[in-house]
């Protein structure tokens, strides 16, 4: 996998918009593409994954997330990792969960920043390269990432 | 470093998918702010949080500056046996903040 590659890209990128005036923010191409590093070929599908965030978040210092994909885990088919996106921020890589059989069941809950109001994504991998996907629009009324 | 926080049953059946909440202060510096004088403040994350259950790994993850500060994560994990959650969060100095919790399994 092409993931450091691609996180050097993004700070290289990142350091760029903070020499120069004005703040280089993520688009929604970055996150495409990002997923994309994610499933390769695989087919993209929505279902399974539920990806939880308010509609409206007062503070976006720290907003509430929770991702969770149906079904139990056993070591024949398990969910490999859960990464979160986040579209409008300086950089789109938010966490990458990373579980295993032992973990039971895919549900794994954090608090991120938001700097506007944007997409979150969530996007799912399974051991047998299955690959899911969901989106939340988080409304930002005051945006998390100083300046 | 501040004693983390972390939540988890002191008792569980075999088999049971058990609750685990962890949080562990840590300013989460992004490397985005800037000081009063215009300089960029650098980056201080924990970019790596660790979950083990008598030395396997149950859950783990990478984190990146969007996480708030103070992170907290809560997700799960299937017990068979009585043992020991071991808890890791790695710094981007490369220090690691570790923390244990035992559980007993009827």
């Amino acid at each position: 996998m092409n993931t450091n590659r691609r996180k050097l890209l993004v700070r290289t990128l990142g350091t760029v918009g903070l020499l120069g005036t004005s703040k280089v923010f993520a688009t929604a191409e970055d996150v495409e593409a990002a997923i994309k590093a994610i499933a390769g070929d695989a087919e993209i599908t929505q279902g399974a994954l539920t990806l939880t965030a308010p509609e409206i978040a007062e503070n976006g210092n720290s907003v509430p997330i929770a991702v969770l994909v149906d079904g139990e885990l056993t070591p024949e088919s398990y969910v490999e990792s859960v990464a979160v996106f986040a579209d409008g921020n300086p950089n789109p890589e938010v966490i990458t969960f990373n579980f295993t059989p032992d973990s039971g069941e895919a549900f794994a809950a954090t608090r991120l920043r938001l700097a506007k109001t944007q997409n979150v994504v969530a996007v799912a991998k399974m051991n047998d390269g299955t690959v899911l996907t969901d989106t939340k629009n988080v409304k930002v009324t005051i945006g998390g990432c100083g300046g | 470093m501040a004693k983390p926080r972390i939540k988890v049953p002191k008792k569980a059946a075999a088999g049971d998918v058990i609750k685990i909440k962890a949080l562990v202060s840590h300013t989460m510096e992004s490397g985005q702010r800037k000081d009063k004088e215009g300089n960029v403040i650098p980056r201080k994350i924990i970019n790596k949080f660790v979950c083990s259950f008598n030395g396997s790994t149950v859950f783990s993850c990478d984190i990146d500056p969007a996480v708030s500060a103070n992170p907290y994560l809560e997700f799960r994990a299937k017990v068979m046996e009585s043992g020991t959650f071991t808890f890791q969060w790695t710094d981007d100095d490369s220090s690691v903040i570790e923390a244990e919790k035992s559980i007993e399994v009827a």
